[in-house]
């Protein structure tokens, strides 16, 4: 079998498990659409938490980002593993002993206010639809990639299977539909990374073999000959930072507190039955993340290694197969600009001058056809990419319908409506963003990629600290969390659209406040919000007797 | 064991792992980086390892000990209780 067919058999198969899945776990009322009826195993929730968790970004782009950034990739691994500390610690058990369905849910009755409520539900929705429409792009370039479907097509048949079981299941169907992708994309992620670890160091552990040495008889160890090829060529040298300590200090917070911060994180672990099955089944998650995110930097060395041996000062007629197949997506451009018919890619601290341009996308992808691996390899990362997109894509849809069937209907403008009417509003709703963050995947706005890496800012700034202020103290109240989460979003957006869309051309270090860039300045917007939250609380009335008690009882264990 | 006790002690343990927490992400892997990078282990520099591969592996650990310690001290709470 070749390597197109190999794809379509896997595709095929893992698209027919999922609606398997989804047909043997629909939903029949309101909470089971929700939280799924409040019944899943904290082993089975952690596993769905991974796949909701790692998105297309995580499986497709995140080695390819570190492989080119090299160790100040390292704010990704942290940033996106370290939320789950706070998440565990600090929110989940809590909001699970509260016991509603949202997180707006949650603001609002802490907070005893729909303004509150109202802020909460933009926010949630406006997170949600940036990082949705990134997932449809990843199923849209896995399609027309690995099985030569038009882009356009390729995303039709994506939103069809999501769906098909969001819109059916909720999430019922979606937590059950997530623990069979996450096996689905943790396999594709591990099986090249041992192939490749096994053929370059000859360890089977990847996280080994990344600071093994080289079974090329040179017996030199991966991590220096790396750093050794980047300078040669006038790159960095790999194990060594380029941004300032205060700007990865900032980044790695923003990033980590936005995570535990975004909506469709967080409502999963309203899915388990108790308040302590919350804390096991965050760190349950966490296991099953930390199996990738400690891969990933050993797969990013060595693909950097691999890619760097096989293209430097090689005759341009002699490349490899896969060099030209990406090369006609466009996603490798090599220009022979001395004529010397040989590649030079090369630095900026090198004399001559670079030939060629990589998407740091294509690295993981590409990636076992670099290292020779067999056809079944390859189709097995694309079904594995299309796991990591369409899990993230429904579980962000079920936030949405939530928000505007629950959030916004029910708790808001048309409270008397009735179970039936609300699941079938929540349905609609679910199909109506589908078909929205389809659009964005076939023809998306040159803004939606830049803004998905600021919906962890925006979440930084604004959720976690009504969410932290509400739990761990009595005295928040809410005109301190309202003005609160007000000014962090406001100036976290303000910075971020200053620099990026208003005036470009000064994004960079001698312009930033603090040298803060706007990846990172979520960290400064949250601790405005503290502040302002906190000063405004002193000087407004205290809440009322009956939020005291609301947060005694979830300070409380037991159910 | 009265609920002001319980808090207490739930919010020790707190100071105390997200004080770990703090050592290993923004200590360990981005303020000290450059110093552990003068310590090699195995292939690693320190504190690159620290930065991609052992912040990580202590962040389990932190969420798994939390888990054993509020476990304890739920069903010591509910022994004591009225």
């Amino acid at each position: 079998m070749n390597v197109q067919a190999w794809t379509f058999a896997l595709v095929g198969l893992s698209f027919a498990l999922y609606i398997g899945v989804a047909i043997w776990s629909r939903a029949g009322s309101t909470k089971e659409f929700y939280v799924a009826g409040g019944r899943v195993h904290p082993v089975l929730n952690g596993m769905a938490t991974a796949a909701d968790w790692m998105s297309a970004a995580s499986f497709i782009s995140m080695a390819g980002l570190i492989a080119f950034m090299g160790r100040d990739g390292s704010v990704y691994l942290l940033g996106w593993t370290g939320g789950y500390v706070l998440l565990a610690l600090l929110l989940a058990p809590y909001l699970r002993k509260f016991g509603k369905f949202t997180v707006p849910d949650f603001v609002g009755d802490r907070y005893y206010s729909q303004t509150a409520r109202f802020v909460a539900v933009l926010c949630a929705i406006f997170v949600s639809f940036t990082y949705v429409a990134g997932q449809m792009r990843g199923v849209g370039i896995v399609f027309s990639r690995f099985l030569e479907i038009d882009i356009v097509m390729g995303v039709l048949i994506g939103m069809g299977i999501v769906f098909f079981y969001a819109v059916l299941g909720g999430m019922r169907g979606i937590t059950y539909t997530q623990v069979a992708q996450y096996c689905v994309l943790i396999f594709a992620y591990l099986v090249p990374a041992i192939f490749i670890s096994l053929l370059m160091t000859g360890n089977v552990i990847p996280q080994v073999g990344f600071g093994g040495t080289l079974v090329d008889g040179s017996g030199a160890y991966l991590l220096d000959k790396l750093d050794g090829l980047s300078t040669d060529l006038g790159f960095a040298a790999y194990t060594s930072g380029q941004k300032s300590t205060m700007d990865v200090f900032a980044i790695t917070a923003a990033l980590m507190v936005g995570t535990a911060g975004l909506p469709h994180v967080i409502v999963r672990f309203y899915t388990v039955p108790r308040m302590r099955d919350a804390r096991t089944s965050a760190g349950w998650a966490l296991v099953f993340i930390a199996l990738l995110y400690t891969s990933a930097p050993a797969v990013a060395a060595f693909a950097r290694t691999n890619l760097l041996t096989t293209v430097m000062d090689r005759p341009y007629s002699e490349v490899p197969g896969w060099f030209k197949n990406w090369e006609q997506t466009g996603l490798i451009e090599f220009e022979d600009k001395n004529g010397d018919g040989r590649i030079q890619y090369v630095g900026p601290a090198s004399e001559l001058e670079n030939e060629l341009t990589i998407d740091r996308d294509i690295m993981v992808l590409a990636n076992p056809e670099i290292a020779n691996l067999p056809g079944w390899v390859i189709g097995l990362v694309a079904a594995g990419g299309l796991a990591a997109a369409l899990s993230t894509a429904a579980g962000l849809l079920l936030v949405i319908s939530t928000a505007v069937a629950r959030d916004l209907l029910k708790k808001g403008f048309m409270p008397e409506i009735s179970e039936k009417r609300e699941l079938l509003t929540a349905r609609i709703t679910a199909g109506v963003a589908v078909l929205i963050a389809g659009y964005f995947g076939i023809d998306p706005p040159g803004f939606v990629a830049q803004v998905v890496a600021f919906a962890f800012g925006l979440a930084a700034a604004s959720f976690f600290p009504a969410i932290i202020l509400g739990i761990f103290t009595r005295w928040m109240n809410k005109y301190g969390a309202v003005s609160g989460m007000i000014t962090g979003i406001v100036f976290t957006a303000c910075y971020i659209v200053f620099f990026k869309f208003v005036r470009p051309e000064l994004n960079s270090a001698d312009y930033w406040l603090l040298g803060i860039s706007p990846e990172g300045i979520g960290t400064i917007g949250m601790l405005l919000n503290f502040a302002v939250a906190i000063t405004v609380s002193k000087f407004t009335p205290p809440p009322p007797a009956s939020i005291r008690t609301l947060v005694d009882r979830i300070r409380t264990p037991g159910d | 064991m009265n609920p002001e006790r319980y808090w207490k002690i739930n919010l020790r343990y707190l100071g105390i792992l997200l004080g770990v927490w703090f050592l290993v992400s923004f200590g360990a892997s981005v303020l000290l980086v450059d110093t552990l990078d003068e310590v090699r282990v195995y292939g690693f520099k320190l504190g690159f390892w620290f930065a991609q591969q052992g912040a990580i592996y202590v962040f389990v650990a932190i969420i798994f000990v939390y888990v054993i310690l509020m476990n304890r001290l739920d069903r010591k709470s509910a022994a004591e209780a009225p």
